[in-house]
């Protein structure tokens, strides 16, 4: 017999299984990608998978630690599917590799492995590569440009050569452009290339909605983010509509959605009171929507997650919950 | 049933109950075990005084252990028979420890002494209180405290609730469910008698609401003595049984961890201590045995009416354990342990024991790094952050985990319970704590030993002081009487010299001691500085040996000289010759050097 300390009765769960229903939580999102922008996306998804296991696998014998264990934890493949789903579907597969492998080899093993990252690891692939290849980091497929899927594996893998007349910049950046030649913009908003983001982020919101029915993650920190976001944006808009896109565009665009469940949620980088969560989360999509809209850069949620990653000891420190007995002390 | 408004708490789990494997029979008498192993402390508080001698015959009921000061309760042979042993004894602790036991070989005609019934009516409270103690009464949820120290209402607080604890959250125990299923009554009249202690406005039986049987069988018997206590159901929420969460749901009071409760007008017993004390007072039986769920890995789960002494394997028998039986679990799945000693008795704290097995408690997954997930603070009933916690007792920084309240930690097990990492997260707190009180105890020890040894210190000083002074005193004492003498001496010769023979007289005693001690301070202070000499290193420590050897001789020839400055110094007599030059002018008493 084992000597063992009680509980003896244990929940039938294990880190495996929380990251297994983040993954799902991700799927209807994924398809829709698929689906409206092309299977460039799934390409991408295969690419960080192999390169993140493969990144894992050799840290974890560099470091001598248990290679099924922590192999079979699903940690590095949640960063894998969030760098591919955060990088431009067509970009070449060598900068998904790098990115991958930025974030599971600095980001994550360097400072200590599952559980010790101070920084979201998929957000620092994604500022890496944003400052280090700003041009392929912004080549989106543009809209009505329906870049054949056999077209798009083949820009991936480098296979055709890449014409600038079929990417463009996203919605967000071509808003911004437009607004900052003082194009002004007249009738409603181009909403979304044609619909299809503005999908994909409500299947995200979905698979959001299912994490925190599972209780995989709470309801503060996507309420008060995009609650947050929202505000500033209706504030601005409602100011002076001609010059600020709508609160919804901003919640729809972007990574605003996928941002708010899946990337500001990771619980090893983000803050964990109660509290805490509020107001790390609302920083986040505070920030987010100040870079995307005055910034040089087509989104801000990487920045501003990993500007409010710097600040979570600090906040967490401060939003201790009163314990039992003692909130009217 | 009362409805009535219930508040909730935070946090807490659902755990499978498996309750009902042992429900299916009535309570039975357990048979008289071959041996009986009373543990003197069996209760928070003093180590009760063995009353009783190898070989001695003892009856059943019979006090075998006073109890020692206020808060400690009295332990009893529970059956007649003959004292074997009072020593060491396999205990029913985690650690495997020794405990203090009174070992009895029953006789087996289970011999009571007279018992008397009381009615407590006719006593005083304190009389009440104190025949509790002297009948072995406390609380039998599981701390095991006095209760007759639990009985007295807070001065300034008025008692508004009393809360009677029938919840029993744990999973797989039982047996506070049959005492009221069977026994109703008689934990109503026990339940009496705290409030006629305590004189509560209200008197609330908390039953979580898994226990419908439990439920009517206590609220018939409340209907039946008249009695205006409300049985409340309570939502089945794992630790609901805990007293703080119980007085929470029940009242919406939060009792912390600095407060009694009894300061916030409420109080809490368990169903079970209730009955102890009916059967105590009523029956004049003191707390020899108790109701034990036999449950887990066996092959007919029931309940018992146990002995306080039965060795654990012994009684388990009793329920059949399966061949792949590999241990037993004393109390809940949650908070239980695993005894290291089957052969440890049933104490009054053993509600239940259950049969462990591979299959029934698989062994744990191995633990994997903490990922911050949140699932235990969510849990946890008292509001805590046990990954905080967790990550400052694995740094083994105490003082953080104090920071964070690891005090107020009830070791329920709600967050190792949900902890996708399978972190022991309970163990890492049980030890913080144990860290915390040994080192509270080695400073404590350490404090104690610094204050004796300045105090030695100063007390040597001062008999030194005191010895050169009487030294001192007998010397100018000795030197007056010699220049008394030569003044007498002078007067029977003539007048006039006698005043100048008297002047160093005149100087003593007053002024001889205050050189004494003057004298003993520079003496004690030469002493010290040689000792910090000795402390202190000298540059001359790390040379070769020719140099050493050089050093060496200086050292020698300056000894030498010091040897032979000193005796001419202190003997000044004994060369008279030499003595001129060295000798200081004025006195040639006081060397200096």
């Amino acid at each position: 017999m084992e000597f063992s300390t009680s509980p003896y009765l244990l929940k039938d769960t294990s880190v495996r299984r929380v990251m297994t229903q983040v993954l799902l939580a991700l799927v209807p999102g994924i398809v829709a990608y698929a689906l409206l922008i092309g299977p460039g996306i799934l390409a991408q998804i295969a690419i960080a998978t192999l390169t993140a296991l493969a990144a894992e696998a050799a840290m974890l014998r560099l470091r001598d630690k248990p290679l099924a264990l922590f192999l079979g934890d699903g940690s590095a493949v949640v960063t894998a599917w969030l760098v591919a789903i955060t990088f431009p579907p067509v970009a070449p597969w060598w900068l998904t590799v790098v990115g991958v492998l930025f974030a599971i080899v600095v980001a994550k093993h360097l400072y200590g492995g599952l559980g010790q990252n101070p920084f979201n690891p998929a957000m620092i692939a994604f500022a890496v590569c944003i400052v280090s290849f700003p041009a392929l980091m912004s080549q989106w497929p543009g809209p009505g440009s329906h870049l054949a899927p056999a077209q798009q594996l083949d820009w991936i893998f480098g296979l055709a050569p890449r014409l600038d007349g079929m990417t463009s910049a996203t919605p967000l950046d071509a808003l911004k452009t437009a607004l900052r030649a003082d194009e002004g913009h007249s009738g409603p908003l181009p909403f979304l290339a044609g619909n299809a983001q503005a999908v994909i982020a409500l299947c995200y919101l979905a698979g959001g909605l299912f994490l925190v029915w599972r209780k995989i993650i709470t309801w503060h920190i996507p309420t008060a983010f995009l609650g947050a976001m929202g505000l500033l944006a209706g504030l601005l808009w409602l100011w002076q509509p001609a010059g600020f896109a709508n609160p919804v565009f901003h919640l729809l665009g972007g990574g605003a959605m996928l941002g708010a469940f899946f990337i500001a949620t990771d619980p090893v980088s983000g803050a964990t009171t109660p509290r805490g969560k509020l107001i790390f989360a609302a920083g986040v999509g505070l920030l987010a929507y100040i870079i995307r809209v005055f910034g040089g850069y087509p989104d801000g949620i990487a920045f501003a997650v990993l500007i409010m990653n710097i600040c979570v000891p600090l906040i967490d420190m401060y939003t201790q919950p009163k314990v039992f007995g003692m909130k009217d002390q | 049933m009362g409805l009535m408004q219930l508040f909730k708490f935070k946090g807490g789990v659902k755990p499978a109950t498996n309750k009902a494997q042992s429900v299916t029979l009535p309570i039975a008498k357990a048979p008289l075990p071959s041996v009986v192993a009373v543990p003197l402390h069996q209760s928070i508080g003093g180590t009760p005084r063995p009353l009783v001698q190898v070989g001695d015959k003892v009856l059943k009921g019979q006090m075998i252990g006073e109890a020692d000061g206020w808060i400690s309760a009295a332990v009893h042979a529970p059956t007649s028979g003959t004292v074997r042993e009072v020593g060491m004894y396999a205990a029913a602790h985690p650690s495997g420890l020794l405990t203090d036991c009174v070992v009895i070989e029953p006789d087996g005609e289970d011999r009571w002494i007279e018992r008397q019934s009381v009615d407590y009516k006719t006593l005083t409270p304190e009389q009440v209180r104190e025949l509790l103690r002297d009948m072995g009464v406390v609380g039998l949820g599981g701390a095991v405290f006095p209760s007759h120290a639990k009985t007295q209402a807070s001065r300034s607080v008025p008692m508004e609730e009393l809360v009677i604890n029938g919840a029993e959250c744990e999973p797989y125990i039982t047996c506070d469910d049959l005492l009221m299923r069977e026994r109703a009554a008689e934990v109503v009249k026990g339940i009496a008698i705290f409030r006629d202690l305590l004189q509560p406005k209200k008197v609330l039986i908390g039953i979580e609401d898994n226990k419908p049987e439990a439920a009517a069988a206590m609220a018939q018997a409340v209907q039946a003595a008249g009695e205006d206590f409300q049985v409340v159901s309570v939502p089945t929420l794992y630790p609901a049984g805990g007293a703080k969460q119980l007085i929470r749901v029940l009242t919406g009071k939060e009792v912390p961890a600095n407060k009694r409760s009894t300061d916030m007008g409420v109080q809490c017993f368990n169903v079970a201590t209730a009955y102890t004390a009916w059967r105590a007072l009523g029956h004049g039986e003191p707390v020899i045995s108790r109701l034990v769920t036999l449950t887990g890995n066996v092959a007919e789960p029931r309940n018992y009416e146990v002995l306080i002494g039965t060795p654990m394997d012994e009684l388990l028998a009793i329920a059949g354990p399966k061949a792949d039986t590999d241990g037993i679990i004393m109390g809940g799945p949650m908070m239980g342990f695993l005894v290291p000693e089957a052969k440890a008795p049933v104490v009054k704290a053993t509600n239940c024991l259950i049969a462990h097995s591979p299959a029934l408690f698989p062994p744990k997954a191995p633990e994997m790094p903490c990922i911050r997930c949140g699932s235990c603070a969510q849990v946890c009933p008292h509001e805590l952050q046990p990954f905080e916690m967790y990550w400052f007792a694995r740094a083994k920084n105490f003082g953080k985990t104090q920071e964070y309240n690891i005090f107020d930690c009830i070791e329920c097990g709600c967050c190792s319970f949900v902890c996708p990492s399978r972190i022991p997260l309970v163990q890492y707190f049980r030890f913080a704590k144990s860290e915390i009180w040994a080192r509270e105890r080695d400073k404590k020890a350490a404090d104690g030993a610094k204050t004796r040894f300045e105090f030695k210190q100063l007390r040597d000083e001062r008999e030194k002081q005191e010895k050169a002074e009487k030294l001192a005193k007998a010397a100018a004492a000795q030197a007056a009487k010699k220049a008394a003498e030569a003044a007498a001496a002078a007067a029977a010769e003539g007048g006039a010299p006698a005043e100048a023979a008297a002047a160093p007289a005149a100087q003593s005693p007053e002024e001889a001691a205050a050189a004494a001690k003057k004298a003993a301070i520079a003496a004690a202070m030469e002493r010290a500085k040689a000792q910090r000499a000795q402390a202190q290193p000298q540059n001359t420590d790390d040379l070769a040996p020719a140099q050493q050897q050089e050093v060496a001789d200086i050292e020698a020839r300056r000894a030498r000289l010091r040897d032979i400055a000193k005796t001419e110094l202190a003997h000044p007599e004994a060369h008279p010759a030499e003595a001129a030059p060295a000798a200081p002018a004025d006195d040639g008493q006081t060397p200096k050097n």
